[in-house]
C-alpha cells in the first residue's frame, strides 16, 4: 500500500514534467520544415498539389498550428494518443506492438551489462593495478569508445555472413508459425547479437563505476573490522563491500535507461529489429507527429517506473535510506 | 573512361560467372530447365509503405509488392511492350479521343467475386483521376468510362489521347481494385488499402508492421498452372548495409532499385552467388540534376547556368563516387528511352576554361579572394549519391570563383524548402523518367505547376516555346511526330537549361542465383513474378 502511494505521488509529481515535454516537442517539430504529406510525396516520387491539399485534410493539418495543439491536448486528457499518419491506426496500438521487442532488448541488455560489468569490475579492484586490472578496464575503455553501430556491423560481419553462426537481422524467422518454446528459443537466437551490441557500450561504464567504488568501500573501516573478526576474503567481498558497492550502480540504471531507449535505435536499425527506437527514427523522418509524441510519452513513462524501480532497490539494500522519506 | 571500365567489371563478372559455377550452367539463365514448384520468395524493401494500393500511390515501393497481388490492364512484357494482363485487346477510335479495352474472361477477385468493367470503370473514375499521383495529370480529360458490357471498358476523352502514351502509363497508373470493397467508402481510410484484394498470381496474408508482407499462391489464377512459388515474403530492411547482409546470409534473395549501398552493389557485381544488373529494370531510369532558381539575378543568366554545367567534370564524378554505374546525360530524355531518344550529344561537356570565359562575359568577374558570388545549394536526399554530388558540384564551382554553400535538410525539408517556398539557388535531386516524357518529366519544365508541387518547375523560369512543345505533344497522335514534338523539346530546354540532367542513371538490382526466369521485362521488379521460380 505505502509502495502504491509512493508509485502515484510519483507519477503525479512527474507529470508537469510530461505536459512540458509534449508541448515543448510539439512545438519544436512545428519548426522543422516539411509535414508528413511531403514526406509522403518524397516518397512517392510526386503528386499533384490538389491531392496533396486534400491528403492534409485528411491528416488534419490543414488547422492552425495551435488549434491542433489543443485538439492533442485534448485527446491526450482522454488518454487517446491519436492516429498514426504512417500506419493508418491509432498510435497507441502501434506502440504496442514495438514496445515488447524493445523493453526486451533494452531489459536484457541492461540485466547484462550490469551483471557482467559488476563481476568485471569486483574483479579489477581486486586486482587492482595488476594485470587483470590494467586488461579488463583496457577492454572496457575499448567497448566504451567504440560506435554501436560498428560493432553491430562487425558481429554481422563475423558471426552472421563469414561463420553462419547467428542471423543478420531480424527478431524471428518469418512464417515458420513456431509457438512457445520454439518461438522463445528463435527469438532468443535472433536476440544473442543486437544484446550483446547495446550491452557492450554500458557494459564498460558500469564496470568502471563498480571497481571505483569498490576500491573506495574496501578502504573504509567495517571493512578492517570484518577481515580482524577473521572473515575470509571472499566473504568480505561479498557480504560487505559489494553490497554497498552497489549502490552507484544502482543510480546509473536509472539514469541510463533513458539513454538504452536512444542507443536501441541504432542497434534497432543495424539489425532490422521492429522496436521503439526504429519507429522513432522513422515518426521524424516521415513527420509523423503523433506517433513521435506517442513514443516520448511511453519512453517518458518507461524512464519514470526505472527509476521508481531503482528507488525501491535502494531501500532493500541500504535500509537507512528508508527513514529519508 | 567510365565506359571502359564499367564494360570492364560487367564483363570480368561475367567470366568470373561463366567459370566459377559450372555446376550450374544452364540454370544461371537458361529457361529451359524445368521449373519448379513451391518455395518461398524472399525480397528486401527498404522503407515501409503507408499503404499498399497502387490505384491510389503510385511508386515503387508500393508496386513491388502489390503489382504480385493486384493487376493492371496492361503491363510491359518481354518484348519490352505493353501486352495484356486484365485487357485482351484495345483500339483507339480516329480522333484519338475513345480507347476501348476489350477485358479477359472468367477472372475472379481473391474473395471470389467475378471481375468486369464495372471495376476498371470505378478505378478509373473514383482512384486514378481523382487520387492516384501523375494518373490524376494523366487522366485530366477523361470524360467517362462506359461498360456496355461487362467485358467491355470504352474511356472517353475530351481531347486526344495518344494510344501509345497511354498504354505505356498504365503499366504504371492502371491498377485496377475491386469496385465492391472500395466503393460507398471513404477511399482512404478502406482496410483494403493495407490488406490488397486482387485478381493477381498471388494472395495477400499478412503485414506485420515494420517487419514483413507475406503473400501466397492464388490457386484460382487466371493463368493456368501458374504461379510456381508458395509464397512471396517482403521484409522491411531499412539499414543498407543490413540488408546487403540479409542477401549475403540467404535472408532475402532480392534487392531491386538500388536498395544496397554503391560500395556492396559494386562488391557483390563480381561474387558468383549473385546477379547485379539492371537488367528487368530498363523501365525505370533516374537523372541527377541540378535546378536553378532563376529568380536569382546570376542564374537568370543562361551563361552563368551553362558555365555552372561547363564547371562540373560529370565522368570524374560518376568514375570515382558512382562506382561506374551510370553515364553523363544528354537532357531529359535518356539514352535508355529509344521510343523518345533524340540521339543528342551531352549539351555542355566538362570545360573549366569555357566556364570561367562565360561567367565574365557575364559580369560576374572574380572579386575579393577570387570569389565571383556565393549560391545556396539544396540538397534533395533521394539517395546515397545526392550529398557526394553536392560536396562535388560545390568544388567544382569554387574553383571558377563561385562559392557553395550546401543546406543541410532531410528529403520532406528539402522538398518544401525548393518547390514550396522557393529557398534555394541550386538545388540537386533526381529526376525519375518512367518510360514516357509526358509521365513525369515534362512538368520538370511546364509552366504553370502550382507552387508545392515537388519535382516541378518551380524556378521561376518560364517559356512560351516548351510550354507549347509540351502540350502538342502530349496530344499529338502520330507517334513519329511526337518523336519529333520531343526532341525539339530537349533542343529547346538544354539551350535554356533551367535545370540541368548531369548523370543518367539504371537502376541496379541484386538478385540471387536460387532465383530463376527472374528480371525477363523491363520493369520485372514491380511485375507480378507469376513464372519465377527458386532453384533448389
Amino acid at each position: 500500500m505505502r509502495i502504491l502511494s509512493l508509485a502515484l505521488r510519483r507519477l503525479a509529481a512527474s507529470l508537469p514534467t510530461l505536459l512540458l515535454i509534449l508541448v515543448g516537442l510539439f512545438l519544436l517539430l512545428q519548426l522543422a520544415p516539411g509535414d508528413t504529406v511531403d514526406a509522403l510525396m518524397a516518397q512517392m516520387g510526386g503528386g499533384d498539389p490538389a491531392q496533396m491539399e486534400q491528403l492534409r485534410s485528411f491528416y488534419g493539418l490543414d488547422a492552425p498550428v495551435l488549434v491542433q495543439l489543443a485538439r492533442y491536448l485534448w485527446r491526450l486528457v482522454r488518454l487517446d494518443l491519436g492516429f498514426s499518419a504512417i500506419y493508418g491506426k491509432p498510435v497507441s496500438s502501434v506502440i504496442l506492438e514495438r514496445l515488447p521487442v524493445t523493453l526486451l532488448l533494452m531489459g536484457i541488455s541492461l540485466c547484462f551489462a550490469f551483471a557482467a560489468g559488476m563481476a568485471l569490475g569486483v574483479l579489477a579492484a581486486r586486482r587492482a593495478n595488476k594485470w587483470p586490472d590494467a586488461l579488463i578496464s583496457t577492454l572496457g575503455l575499448i567497448f566504451y569508445a567504440t560506435p554501436s553501430f560498428w560493432f553491430g556491423m562487425m558481429g554481422i560481419v563475423v558471426f552472421a555472413i563469414k561463420l553462419s553462426w547467428l542471423p543478420a537481422g531480424g527478431f524471428e524467422e518469418i512464417g515458420t508459425g513456431a509457438t512457445g518454446l520454439a518461438r522463445v528459443a528463435d527469438i532468443a537466437w535472433h536476440l544473442v547479437l543486437p544484446v550483446s551490441t547495446l550491452a557492450l557500450i554500458f557494459l564498460a561504464t558500469y564496470l568502471r563505476i563498480m571497481r571505483a567504488s569498490m576500491l573506495e568501500v574496501l578502504s573504509l573501516d567495517f571493512v578492517r573490522t570484518a577481515r580482524a573478526k577473521g572473515l575470509s576474503q571472499t566473504g568480505v567481498l561479498l557480504r560487505h563491500v559489494l553490497r554497498n558497492a552497489l549502490l552507484p550502480g544502482l543510480t546509473l540504471i536509472g539514469l541510463q535507461a533513458g539513454t538504452m531507449l536512444g542507443g536501441s535505435v541504432v542497434v534497432e536499425s543495424v539489425f532490422n529489429l521492429p522496436g521503439l527506437g526504429r519507429l522513432a527514427y522513422e515518426s521524424v523522418v516521415q513527420r509523423d507527429l503523433n506517433t513521435l509524441l506517442g513514443i516520448v510519452f511511453v519512453s517518458a513513462l518507461l524512464v519514470i517506473s526505472v527509476n521508481f524501480v531503482v528507488d525501491l532497490l535502494y531501500a532493500k539494500l541500504d535500509p537507512r535510506i528508508v527513514a529519508d522519506r | 573512361m567510365f565506359m571502359t571500365r564499367r564494360q570492364a567489371l560487367l564483363s570480368s563478372a561475367g567470366v568470373m560467372l561463366a567459370g566459377l559455377l559450372p555446376a550450374l550452367p544452364a540454370a544461371a539463365q537458361a529457361p529451359a530447365a524445368t521449373p519448379r514448384k513451391g518455395g518461398v520468395l524472399t525480397i528486401h524493401l527498404g522503407s515501409e509503405q503507408r499503404i499498399l494500393n497502387p490505384a491510389l500511390r503510385a511508386s515503387t515501393g508500393v508496386y513491388v509488392i502489390t503489382s504480385k497481388i493486384i493487376e493492371g490492364l496492361v503491363d510491359l512484357g518481354t518484348s519490352g511492350r505493353p501486352e495484356p494482363v486484365l485487357a485482351t485487346s484495345w483500339e483507339a477510335s480516329e480522333d484519338g479521343k475513345t480507347v476501348t479495352f476489350k477485358l479477359r474472361d472468367g477472372v475472379k477477385w481473391h474473395d471470389g467475386k467475378p471481375f468486369t468493367s464495372a471495376d476498371v470503370q470505378y478505378s478509373a473514375m473514383e482512384q486514378w483521376k481523382v487520387h492516384l499521383n501523375y494518373g490524376t495529370t494523366l487522366q485530366l480529360y477523361l470524360e467517362a468510362v462506359d461498360t456496355p458490357d461487362p467485358l467491355t471498358a470504352v474511356f472517353r476523352y475530351s481531347r486526344p489521347m495518344p494510344l501509345n502514351l497511354l498504354l505505356r502509363a498504365l503499366c504504371d497508373l492502371g491498377y485496377i481494385v475491386p469496385k465492391h470493397v472500395f466503393a460507398g467508402s471513404n477511399v482512404l481510410e478502406n482496410p483494403a488499402n493495407t490488406a490488397p484484394i486482387g485478381t493477381g498470381p498471388f494472395k495477400f496474408v499478412e503485414y506485420q508492421r515494420g517487419q514483413y508482407v507475406i503473400a501466397e499462391r492464388n490457386p484460382d489464377y487466371w493463368r493456368e498452372g501458374f504461379p510456381y512459388l508458395d509464397r512471396i515474403v517482403w521484409r522491411f530492411i531499412t539499414d543498407r548495409a543490413a540488408a546487403t547482409a540479409a542477401l549475403e546470409t540467404g535472408a532475402v534473395q532480392i534487392s531491386a532499385y538500388n536498395g544496397l549501398p554503391l560500395a556492396d552493389l559494386d562488391r557483390l557485381r563480381t561474387d558468383p552467388r549473385f546477379e547485379v544488373s539492371t537488367r528487368g529494370v530498363e523501365a525505370n531510369v533516374f537523372n541527377n540534376t541540378l535546378e536553378f532558381n532563376t529568380r536569382r539575378k546570376e542564374l537568370a543568366d543562361v551563361r552563368v547556368r551553362r558555365a555552372i554545367v561547363h564547371a562540373i567534370d560529370v565522368p570524374f564524378f560518376l568514375e570515382n563516387f558512382l562506382y561506374g554505374l551510370g553515364k553523363p546525360a544528354t537532357g531529359p530524355i535518356p539514352s535508355l528511352s529509344p521510343e523518345f531518344f533524340p540521339n543528342n550529344p551531352v549539351p555542355y561537356p566538362f570545360d573549366k576554361a569555357k566556364a570561367e570565359a562565360l561567367l565574365d562575359e557575364a559580369g560576374f568577374r572574380r572579386g575579393a579572394g577570387g570569389v565571383r558570388f556565393t549560391l545556396r545549394m539544396v540538397p534533395i536526399q533521394n539517395g546515397e549519391d545526392v550529398p557526394l554530388l553536392a560536396t562535388f558540384v560545390q568544388q567544382s564551382l569554387q574553383q571558377v570563383g563561385i562559392r557553395v554553400e550546401i543546406v543541410q535538410l532531410d528529403i520532406a525539408g528539402a522538398l518544401t524548402a525548393v518547390y514550396r517556398d522557393w529557398n534555394f539557388d541550386l538545388a540537386t535531386g533526381w529526376h525519375q523518367y518512367r518510360g514516357d516524357p509526358a509521365v513525369s518529366t515534362t512538368v520538370w519544365y511546364r509552366s504553370g505547376s502550382p507552387k508545392g508541387a515537388p519535382w516541378t518547375n518551380q524556378y521561376g523560369w518560364q517559356s512560351d516555346t516548351v510550354d507549347q512543345l509540351i502540350d502538342r505533344a502530349a496530344t499529338e497522335l502520330d507517334p513519329a511526330r511526337r518523336k519529333a514534338l520531343y526532341a525539339e523539346f530537349v533542343k529547346a530546354v538544354n539551350e535554356e537549361i533551367p535545370v540541368a540532367m548531369l548523370t543518367e542513371r539504371p537502376f541496379y538490382t541484386a538478385t540471387s542465383n536460387k532465383v530463376q526466369n527472374h528480371h525477363t521485362t523491363p520493369r520485372w521488379d514491380s511485375g507480378d513474378c507469376h513464372d519465377t521460380w527458386l532453384a533448389p
